[in-house]
């Protein structure tokens, strides 16, 4: 583990940049944002994650002051912003429909900013070829928005919302109109630039796979609440609800009852089947309803019966062939299905499973998470 | 493509004479040598060199483009202000009050617009004259303006204004900067109709203009009832000839301009990487 790892948020110490407090926003009855609290720290690239409607968007422009909270505060550096219009303040947007100013060049949609602060021409010159330098965009500098490609646009528009180098600098579904392999070009590139500026970066995404690989951390949000707030690992392999494990990635949700609790939790979820055994986290009493969810890469597939803690018999209802990796659904006697994923290292030709075949399912004693709801 | 057929090619031939036969005659006429309209005595441009000499119909020309000038710039002015407020400020008490109100004038008779505007003037004591006028013009005119821009309006992304807030704008700021430029083909459009519209009325003109005030219809109208002089068909010629050069030019550059913006567009798919 490097020294010198970077997490603010675990240093008592650390003062955020941004603090939501008690935050909550109604447009008329419907409640977007729900009593929200929540630290963001410098030099984060924070990412709000959920489903559309669940609030992120709101959150990000009430930061950017389109919105004002009907209830609650909202810190930036330790100062309420709800009094400050949104051009007087250190924030700047970058929009998902990138909103170039389709009148002006690509160079003086950049300097529009620079301009707005009466700097010296040479200035805002400098700052402009910076920032065209940063994104790879000086040949196009001369031509008009509609006169590059979306990719090209994409980093215009981030180049735009850089130029002032603002405190803060809000993403709202930035990569949402490229295609997959530039989007995922594009995630590197953003990390490349949120490190090289050194910018605190929010941003919003439905994407879990773009949050987890740009993120230093995720706010998974549902219904104008946080669920969960944790670096993309941790909200992965340590969801705290259902909910979470649910929206990222891929997870098997097995309900029971705790038959007994301890070091370890031993749960019924079926007549006839073994009981489960696992490491809880937190406390859980005796004959508590439980949610056991494990990924289907820790479920492993083997024609003999394993001498993991946990192992099960079923038979494969199909197989999910993604190249790489293969994913199984195997149905058990009671009816559960459970996916089981297995890197595809043999030629297709040899796989040893097929349709109908019975195998066993392994895991062993931690590798899936206990959770209470 | 289609073939040619006998009811094709009379519903156009008759199509185009009902639209344009009688300004052909029009303008064949205002190069008749003779005085009588009705008779053809030879080529001649005589009657637009006495048009030039007619002191009644320069001043009233003159009136005219006075009166459209005035009107159309504070009816679109105005206009575009009412499209702003209706478009953007989402609803607000009274709000379709307020666009049923805007629009109403459109279907309004102009006797009544006319006859309204009369009787307001002479309540407040407002000698008739070029003011008046241009206040009524720009009444009638500033809700066909409200009407072209804010059909510009519904399609402007409000993230545009929103990006110039939060980049440093003042709210003026960022309707100068980056609205205005963005909607000002529409801008241009209305105040050109509301020009148009100015420069032909003769109804609402009639009734607010005074004594002091004659614009170029009202002027044609009552030369006409004293019977119809060669002269005023050389006027309404060279009235057809401007207004068709500025349609003709104002579609050949909107149409420039959408090949250009095309072919931008095809060499930025190209330079994609």
């Amino acid at each position: 583990m490097a020294i010198d790892e970077f997490a603010p948020w675990e240093d008592p110490e650390a003062k955020p940049i941004i603090q939501f407090k008690n935050v909550t926003k109604r447009f008329g009855d419907f409640v977007a944002i729900d009593d929200l609290t929540v630290d963001i720290y410098e030099k984060e690239f924070f990412a709000l994650l959920g489903p559309s409607g669940c609030g992120k968007t709101t959150m990000m422009r009430m930061l950017a002051g389109f919105e004002t909270p009907t209830e609650g505060t909202i810190l930036l550096s330790g100062k309420d912003i709800a009094p400050v219009p949104p051009n007087k303040r250190a924030v700047n947007m970058m929009f998902q429909s990138y909103a170039l100013f389709p009148h002006l060049s690509i160079w003086d949609n950049i300097a529009f900013g620079l301009r707005r602060d009466n700097l010296p021409k040479n200035d805002v010159k400098d700052r402009v070829e910076e920032m065209l330098r940063l994104t790879r965009m000086e040949k196009f500098a001369r031509r008009k928005p509609h006169q590059v490609s979306g990719g090209q646009r994409q980093r215009v528009a981030l180049a735009r919302s850089l130029a002032k180098a603002p405190k803060l600098l809000l993403l709202d579904e930035p990569l949402g109109a490229l295609d997959k392999k530039l989007r995922q070009d594009t995630q590197f590139e953003l990390m490349d630039i949120q490190e090289k500026t050194g910018t605190t970066f929010v941003i919003v995404t439905h994407d879990q796979e773009e949050a987890m690989t740009v993120a230093s951390r995720i706010a998974v949000m549902d219904n104008g609440k946080i669920i969960q707030v944790s670096t993309p690992d941790a909200i992965y392999e340590t969801p705290n609800s259902t909910y979470v494990a649910d929206f990222i990635g891929e997870v098997n949700i097995i309900e029971g009852k705790a038959t007994s609790v301890g070091e370890k939790l031993s749960m019924a979820w079926a007549e006839g089947q073994p009981e489960i055994v696992g490491t809880p986290t937190t406390e859980f009493e005796k004959g508590q309803s439980v949610h056991f969810a494990i990924r289907p890469e820790k479920v492993s597939i083997s024609a003999e019966k394993p001498e993991t803690a946990n192992a099960v018999q079923g038979k494969i209802l199909d197989i999910a062939y993604l190249g790489n990796i293969s994913t199984y659904h195997v149905e058990l006697p009671g009816g559960q299905i459970i996916k089981a994923q297995a890197a595809n290292n043999r030629r297709l030709s040899r796989r040893s499973f097929t349709w109908e075949d019975n195998v066993w399912l392994g895991w062993t004693d931690t590798a899936g998470v206990l959770l209470g709801r | 493509m289609r073939r040619f057929s006998w009811f094709n090619a009379t519903s156009l031939t008759l199509g185009f004479a009902f639209l344009y036969l009688p300004m052909v005659i029009l303008v064949i006429y205002s190069f008749n040598k003779s005085k009588l309209v009705t008779v053809w005595a030879g080529f001649s441009t005589k009657w637009y060199g006495e048009l030039l000499n007619n002191d009644a119909f320069l001043d009233a020309a003159w009136v005219t483009i006075k009166v459209a000038v005035l009107s159309s710039t504070f009816a679109t002015v105005l206009g575009t202000m009412a499209a702003l407020v209706l478009i953007r400020s989402g609803r607000f008490f009274g709000r379709t009050l307020f666009s049923g109100m805007i629009y109403a004038p459109l279907v309004m008779p102009e006797v009544i617009t006319g006859l309204s505007l009369l009787l307001l003037f002479i309540g407040i004591g407002l000698d008739r004259g070029v003011i008046t006028i241009v206040l009524a013009h720009t009444t009638f005119a500033m809700c066909y303006v409200s009407v072209v821009v804010s059909s510009r309006l519904v399609s402007f992304d409000q993230s545009l204004e929103e990006a110039a807030l939060d980049l440093g704008c003042s709210p003026f700021q960022a309707f100068r900067l980056v609205t205005l430029p963005i909607i000002a083909p529409a801008v241009i459009s209305g105040w050109l109709l509301a020009f148009t519209l100015s420069l032909d009325d003769l109804v609402i003109a009639s009734f607010t203009a005074g004594p002091s005030a004659t614009t170029l219809p009202m002027k044609i109208w009552s030369s006409v009832r004293l019977g119809v002089s060669p002269e005023i068909n050389a006027l309404s010629t060279l009235m057809i000839g401007i207004v068709a050069i500025g349609v003709i030019s104002a579609s050949l550059i909107s149409k420039r301009s959408a090949i250009q913006q095309q072919r931008d567009e095809r060499a930025a798919e190209r330079s994609d990487d």
